[in-house]
């Protein structure tokens, strides 16, 4: 199934890009996402315990499900205001 | 109302366009953008936002104000792009009956926004640059 991927601030910095298209095998869930794109970018093993997860703007946790054409995200702690 | 932006935030004309007449209060608070962080010069300050999210988030917390203190009305804007010191990071404006309500709900929702919608600052020093995640 095909996915939407976003990345923010230093989460993207670590994947040089803001957002790409991902092929994941049906039944994934946020971990697994995760794992798949840190075997691109290694530096996202480190970070994996700050990393917050969102699934169609909504937060989600890392055994969360994910379907075609949902659009996740991957971003640090916030720090707006 | 609520939004994002990328233009200067004027919370004077927000404050205009909130009031009524049947309001006893107002309360307008501004984050500003301050010179200095940690114990270093921070030039300028850059925001990035899941927009979609952001402005999800912001309208929630709105309606959890609204529901939860004695107010009336509430507006949020949140600034993104590139601000100088003294630059409006985030405007809230809060109109109600009472102040107590008032002061209340507007601190709610800068503490909610501050931990729960998705946007990021980082800091530009005159030797570089680093994202705050708090």
């Amino acid at each position: 199934m095909s996915i939407r991927i976003l990345f923010f601030a230093t989460v993207a910095d670590v994947t040089g890009m803001r957002q790409a298209e991902l092929d994941v095998p049906a039944g994934s869930d946020v971990a697994s996402i995760y794992d798949r794109l840190a075997r691109d970018f290694p530096r996202l093993i480190a970070m994996r315990s700050s990393v917050l997860c969102a699934v169609n703007s909504e937060f989600a946790r890392s055994d969360a499900p994910v379907r075609d054409g949902d659009e996740v995200a991957f971003f640090p702690p916030v720090s707006g205001g | 109302m609520f939004r994002l932006t990328f233009d200067p935030i004027d919370a004077g004309s927000i404050r205009d366009a909130l009031v009524q007449a049947q309001d006893g209060a107002v309360v307008v608070f501004e984050g500003i953008t301050r010179d200095h962080a940690r114990g270093r010069k921070v030039l300028c300050l850059e925001y990035q936002a899941y927009e979609t999210m952001a402005l999800k988030k912001l309208q929630e917390i709105g309606a959890r104000a609204r529901q939860e203190y004695q107010i009336r009305e509430i507006s949020i804007v949140h600034r993104l792009g590139r601000l100088c010191p003294t630059d409006c990071s985030v405007a809230i404006v809060v109109a109600a009956e009472h102040r107590a309500a008032a002061f209340d709900a507007c601190r709610f929702a800068i503490d909610n926004i501050k931990k729960f919608v998705p946007i990021w600052k980082k800091e530009v020093y005159e030797d570089g640059e680093t994202w705050i995640d708090s």
